[in-house]
C-alpha cells in the first residue's frame, strides 16, 4: 500500500483516501487525553416553520422531498431493530426510486436484515459506508472489494464523537419510531415494534441536520413520558405498516449457557474478578451479551448475593440477566444504551432505575460524562486475539468482513478491570494468533484473556498478576497458551489478501486509524 | 498398495471423515470450513502416514469438520488399516 | 496423597469433541470408554482415537483410565497394545469374575511396558466387578496384584446378572456395594460406585452418592458433565467436621514442634490414625475452596 504509515501497535494505514480524506494513525489509547484539545460541537442548524399541529407527510417520498436530500449526502439509521429492521431496505428503495446516488450511509450498524445494503452498493445508490458492523452478504461484498471507496468501522464512543464533531455530517436521519406522535416525540419502549431503549438513535437526533421519524405505532399527541426524542428534534413523521419483524426486534430472553467449555471459561474469569477485589460494594460492570461472557454474569450474582454485596450500576448492551440483578436489588442502576430483548425493553418502560442513556453519554471519550469510564469491570468476547493481547472482533478466519466493533474498545479503555473470554480454539482453529488478522482493541486496554485451559495477564498488570497468583488461579503465559493449542490443531497458515487494496478503516474511537483490513485474494 | 476402499469418522463437529481408496500416486481431496488454512499441514499429515506405511499410491479424502491433529491422524490411520484389511478379505 | 478422585467421568472412546475437552468438564478422573460406549464396527476408530489424544494431549491433573474391552474379547489385546504404551494412568479391565482375568491383563501390560522401555508397574488396572461371581471374588480381585489400584462397580451388569430390575433405592446392590467397599479398603486400595443414569435426576444422584460414601466408596462414576458437580456436593466435608479437623491438625503440629509426643485437643488426647484423617479431611475440603457453583 503506497502512502502508508505505521501506527503505535504496528499496523500499516494509509494517509489517505480518495473520498475519506486524510488519516492520523493510532498512537494510544488515551493519546487524545495527553493531547489535550478542545473539539467543537457541528451543531444542527435552525430553521423557520409555519405553526402546525402536525409533521405527519402523507409518504416517505413526500418526507424526504421536504428534506432536501440530494445525491451524495449523508443518511443516517440506528439498528435498535437489530435482525428484524425493515426501515433501511425501506428507505434506500424509495431513494433509489427518487434517482438518488453515491450516497454515504451512517447506520449505527448492520444487520442480518441489511444484506440488501450490497445491491445497493452495486448499483451506485451508496458509495460509502460508515459503521460499526458488517455481515453476512455485506461484509463478502466489500470484503471483495465491490465498493471503490473503504468502509469506516467504528466503535458506539467513536460514532458518535464523529458524529458530534462533524466528521459524520448527518443531513438527514431516517429514525424508525415505535411509538411516535404527529410531532414527533418518539418513544422505544412501546408499540407492535417495540426495542427499548433509543440510545444510538438519539444522537443522529441531536445533531443531523434534518430528521425523519419513521413509525408503525402512530399515537395521539401528546407521547406519554417517559419520551426518547423529544418533538424539537424532529422534522418529519411518516406512519408505514410495518417497521420489521418484532420476533426479531424483541426476542425471548437469552439463557444462560450450559456448554461445558464456556462455563469453564466463565469461571475462570470469575476466579480472576474476585482475585482483583473489585467486587466490592458499588462495583459497576458491563458483560457482553451471550455465551461465557454472560454466564460469568451469573457467577457475579451468586456471588453478590450469598455475600450481600451492593453494586452501584450495570451498563450495556442490556440483557434481561442484567434485569433479573437490578430487580433483585444488585444494582442501584441499570444504563441502557440498548435492549436486547422483550423483558428489558419493558424493564426499562416500567422501572425508573432502569434508564435509557445516548451513545455520547455511553462511550463517547470526549464526552464529560463518558459511562464506560466509569466501569470497574467489563467481560468482552473475541473472534481471535494475538500474544500482545489484541483483540479483532471484526474479520473471520477467512479474512472476510462478519463482526462489529460496537462498544468493545471503548470498554475495554475505560473500565479498570477489562477481561476478554474466549475458547482456546474454535472449529479446529487456534484462537491465540501470533499476530491477529484485524485490530479492532488495542492490547494495552485488554488486561486478561480467559480460555478454558487457563487465564493471561497482560503483563502490564503486573499487580493483577501477583493476584491471580496468590490466589491460586491457573495464570499462564499468552505464548505457552498459543504453543500448547497449536500443538493440538497446528498451525493455520496465514491468508492472502491485496494489500494495495484497503477495503476498511478500523478507526479508533479518538479518531485515529488502527487498523486495516484488506480486500481478500 | 491399497486397493480397497474405506472410511473412517464421521461428520459430526470437532471430527473427520477419511475416505481411502486405491489411486495413482497420492491424491488428497481435502474440504471443509478450515481448508484453506490447513491445506499443507493436512498434506503433510497424510504423507508422513502413508510413508511410514510404505503406501505410494492412494485416493484420500477428507471432509474436515474442525478436528484437531489427533482426531486426524486417528481417522487417516483407521481408514487405511480397514482398507487393507478388505483387501485381505478378497 | 494421590489426586483427589471423587468423581469418574465417562467419555465415549469414538467421540472426538468429548474426549478434545476432557480437563474441562471438572471430574477428577476420566474413563475413556473403549468397550459399551463403542459399537463393535468402530471398535478400532475409537482404539486409534484414544491412542492419539493420549500421545499428544495435556490432561494436566485429570486421572486417566481406560476401559478396554473384556479379557474374552476379540479386541482385549489389540486395546492393550495400542494403549499401555501411551501412558494412561489405568487400565480398567470389564466384568472381571476373579483373579484370572486380572491376571491376564497384568501380563500382557507388564511384557508391553518392557517392550516399551516403560518402568513396570507404571499402569495401574482397574477391576470392575460386574458379575455376582465377581462381587464372591471382590477381596481376590483387590489383592491378586500390585497394579490393581481400585475396585469399580457396575451396576447395571450385575443386576441383569442377578435377574433383577435396578431401581433407585438400590437395595438390591446394597450387599454387593459393602462387599466391594469392604474389599478394596481391605486391600487399601480405592472404590468406585456405578453409573446414576437418570441425568434429569440430580437430587436423587446427589441422595445415591451421600449414600454410598457413607458405604465408604471413594468415588463415583459420571456418565455426564452436569452431573460432577451434584456428586463433589456429596464428598464436600460438613463444616463442622472442617472445623474440628483444624483443631486437631492444629494441636499435632504444635505438639510436633514442642516436642510433646502426645497430641491433646480440648484436654482430650488424640491418637495417630486420628491426625491423619482429620489431614485427609482437609485436603479433600481444599478442593472446595475454588469451585464456585454452577450457574441457575
Amino acid at each position: 500500500m503506497k502512502n502508508a504509515v505505521t501506527n503505535s501497535i504496528g499496523r500499516r494505514i494509509p494517509q489517505k483516501a480518495e473520498g475519506l480524506g486524510r488519516f492520523r494513525p493510532f498512537g494510544g489509547s488515551f493519546a487524545l487525553v495527553d493531547a489535550g484539545e478542545e473539539i467543537p460541537r457541528n451543531a444542527p442548524p435552525m430553521r423557520p416553520e409555519q405553526p402546525s399541529r402536525s409533521k405527519v407527510r402523507k409518504s416517505l417520498r413526500e418526507a424526504v422531498e421536504r428534506s432536501g436530500l440530494q445525491s451524495g449526502m449523508t443518511v443516517s439509521f440506528h439498528h435498535h431493530l437489530r435482525n428484524g429492521d425493515a426501515l433501511l431496505p425501506m428507505v434506500l428503495s424509495e431513494l433509489e426510486a427518487m434517482g438518488m446516488s453515491d450516497l454515504t450511509i451512517a447506520p449505527s450498524s448492520l444487520t442480518g436484515s441489511h444484506d440488501c445494503v450490497a445491491g445497493f452498493m452495486r448499483r451506485g445508490v451508496v458509495s460509502r459506508i460508515f459503521t460499526s458492523g458488517l455481515r453476512g452478504e455485506v461484509g463478502a461484498a466489500v470484503s471483495r472489494g465491490e465498493l471503490d471507496i473503504p468502509v469506516i468501522i467504528r466503535s458506539h464512543g467513536g460514532r458518535a464523537r464523529a458524529i458530534e464533531e462533524g466528521s459524520i455530517d448527518i443531513d438527514v436521519a431516517f429514525l424508525a419510531a415505535p411509538s411516535c406522535d404527529p410531532l414527533g416525540n418518539i418513544s422505544g419502549a412501546r408499540g407492535k415494534s417495540g426495542c427499548g431503549s433509543l440510545g444510538y438513535a438519539q444522537v443522529d437526533a441531536a445533531f443531523a441536520r434534518h430528521v425523519i421519524a419513521v413509525t408503525d405505532g402512530m399515537e395521539k399527541y401528546p407521547l406519554p413520558e417517559p419520551v426518547s426524542i423529544r418533538q424539537h428534534q424532529v422534522n418529519s413523521v411518516v406512519a408505514v405498516e410495518s417497521l420489521g419483524d418484532p420476533s426479531k426486534i424483541a426476542t425471548g430472553s437469552t439463557r444462560i449457557t450450559r456448554n461445558p467449555v464456556d462455563l469453564r471459561i466463565a469461571r475462570n474469569a470469575f476466579q480472576l474478578i474476585l482475585a482483583s477485589e473489585l467486587l466490592a460494594p458499588g462495583v459497576s460492570f458491563q458483560v457482553g451479551a451471550g455465551g461465557s461472557s454472560l454466564a460469568v454474569a451469573s457467577f457475579v450474582r451468586n456471588h453478590m448475593r450469598t455475600k450481600g454485596v451492593k453494586g452501584s450500576f450495570g451498563l450495556g448492551g442490556v440483557t434481561g440477566y442484567m434485569v433479573q440483578m437490578l430487580e433483585e436489588g444488585l444494582f442501584d442502576c441499570l444504563y441502557d444504551v440498548q435492549s436486547f430483548d422483550a423483558s428489558v425493553r419493558d424493564s426499562l418502560a416500567e422501572n425508573p432505575r432502569h434508564v435509557e442513556i445516548d451513545q455520547s453519554l455511553y462511550a463517547n471519550p470526549l464526552n464529560r460524562g463518558c459511562m464506560v469510564h466509569n466501569l470497574d469491570i467489563v467481560v468482552l468476547a473475541a473472534l481471535d486475539v494475538d500474544v500482545d493481547f489484541n483483540v479483532n472482533v471484526m474479520t473471520g478466519n477467512d479474512g472476510v468482513l462478519r463482526g462489529a466493533s460496537g462498544g468493545h474498545s471503548d470498554t475495554a479503555a475505560g473500565a479498570a478491570l477489562s477481561i476478554v473470554v474466549a475458547p482456546s480454539f474454535r472449529g479446529g482453529v487456534p484462537t491465540v494468533k501470533e499476530r491477529v488478522q484485524t485490530v479492532v482493541t488495542p492490547g494495552e486496554s485488554v488486561d486478561a484473556i480467559v480460555t478454558e485451559r487457563g487465564i493471561c495477564v497482560n503483563p502490564r498488570r503486573e499487580d493483577l498478576l501477583k493476584a491471580a497468583s496468590k490466589a491460586g488461579l491457573p495464570v499462564m503465559d499468552i505464548a505457552d497458551l498459543k504453543r500448547d493449542v497449536e500443538r493440538l490443531t497446528g498451525l493455520p497458515e496465514p491468508l492472502a489478501f491485496d494489500e494495495t487494496r484497503p477495503v476498511a478503516l478500523v478507526e479508533y474511537r479518538d479518531g485515529t486509524i488502527i487498523d486495516t483490513v484488506y480486500r481478500v485474494k | 498398495m491399497c486397493s480397497g476402499t474405506a472410511r473412517a469418522g464421521t461428520l459430526e463437529s470437532s471430527d473427520c471423515l477419511v475416505t481411502v481408496g486405491p489411486g495413482s500416486g497420492v491424491t488428497l481431496e481435502y474440504t471443509g470450513g478450515n481448508f484453506f488454512l490447513f491445506r499443507r499441514r493436512t498434506q503433510a499429515i497424510v504423507n508422513e502416514i502413508l510413508e511410514a506405511r510404505a503406501v505410494e499410491n492412494a485416493f484420500v479424502s477428507i471432509q474436515d469438520q474442525g478436528a484437531l491433529e489427533p482426531t486426524l491422524r486417528a481417522r487417516v490411520e483407521t481408514a487405511l488399516d480397514r482398507a487393507f484389511r478388505k483387501k485381505g478379505d478378497v | 496423597m494421590k489426586g483427589a478422585r471423587r468423581s469418574m467421568l465417562y467419555i465415549p472412546g469414538n467421540n472426538p469433541g468429548m474426549i478434545q475437552h476432557a480437563p474441562v468438564f471438572g471430574a477428577d478422573s476420566i474413563l475413556l470408554d473403549l468397550e459399551d460406549a463403542v459399537s463393535t464396527g468402530e471398535k478400532d476408530a475409537a482404539r486409534l482415537l484414544v491412542a492419539h489424544f493420549l500421545k499428544v494431549m495435556d490432561f494436566g491433573a485429570l486421572e486417566v483410565t481406560v476401559r478396554v474391552n473384556g479379557a474374552d474379547t476379540e479386541w482385549f489385546e489389540a486395546d492393550l497394545e495400542a494403549i499401555v504404551p501411551c501412558g494412561p494412568y489405568a487400565v480398567r479391565v470389564p466384568k472381571c469374575n476373579g483373579p484370572k482375568d486380572v491376571q491376564k491383563a497384568d501380563a500382557v501390560i507388564k511384557r508391553l511396558e518392557k517392550e516399551h522401555g516403560m518402568d513396570e508397574g507404571s499402569v495401574m488396572i482397574h477391576a470392575m466387578i460386574e458379575t455376582a461371581l465377581g462381587v464372591e471374588n471382590a477381596f481376590a480381585l483387590a489383592s491378586c496384584s500390585p497394579r490393581v489400584d481400585a475396585l469399580t462397580l457396575g451396576g447395571q451388569d450385575l443386576t441383569a446378572d442377578l435377574g433383577v430390575p435396578k431401581t433407585r433405592e438400590g437395595a438390591e446392590l446394597f450387599y454387593a456395594r459393602s462387599r466391594v467397599v469392604i474389599a478394596a479398603k481391605a486391600a487399601g486400595i480405592a472404590s468406585f460406585d456405578t453409573v446414576w443414569a437418570d441425568i434429569g435426576d440430580n437430587e436423587g444422584l446427589l441422595e445415591e452418592t451421600r449414600k454410598v460414601t457413607g458405604l465408604g466408596f471413594t468415588g463415583k462414576a459420571a456418565i455426564h458433565p452436569g452431573q460432577i458437580e451434584w456428586i463433589h456436593e456429596a464428598f464436600r466435608p460438613a463444616r463442622e467436621d472442617i472445623r474440628k479437623a483444624e483443631r486437631v491438625v492444629a494441636a499435632a503440629d504444635e505438639a510436633k514442634r514442642m516436642g510433646r509426643g502426645v497430641v491433646a485437643v480440648d484436654g482430650r488426647m488424640v491418637d495417630a490414625p486420628v491426625v491423619k484423617r482429620a489431614r485427609r479431611l482437609l485436603d479433600l475440603a481444599a478442593l472446595y475452596l475454588c469451585e464456585t457453583e454452577d450457574p441457575s
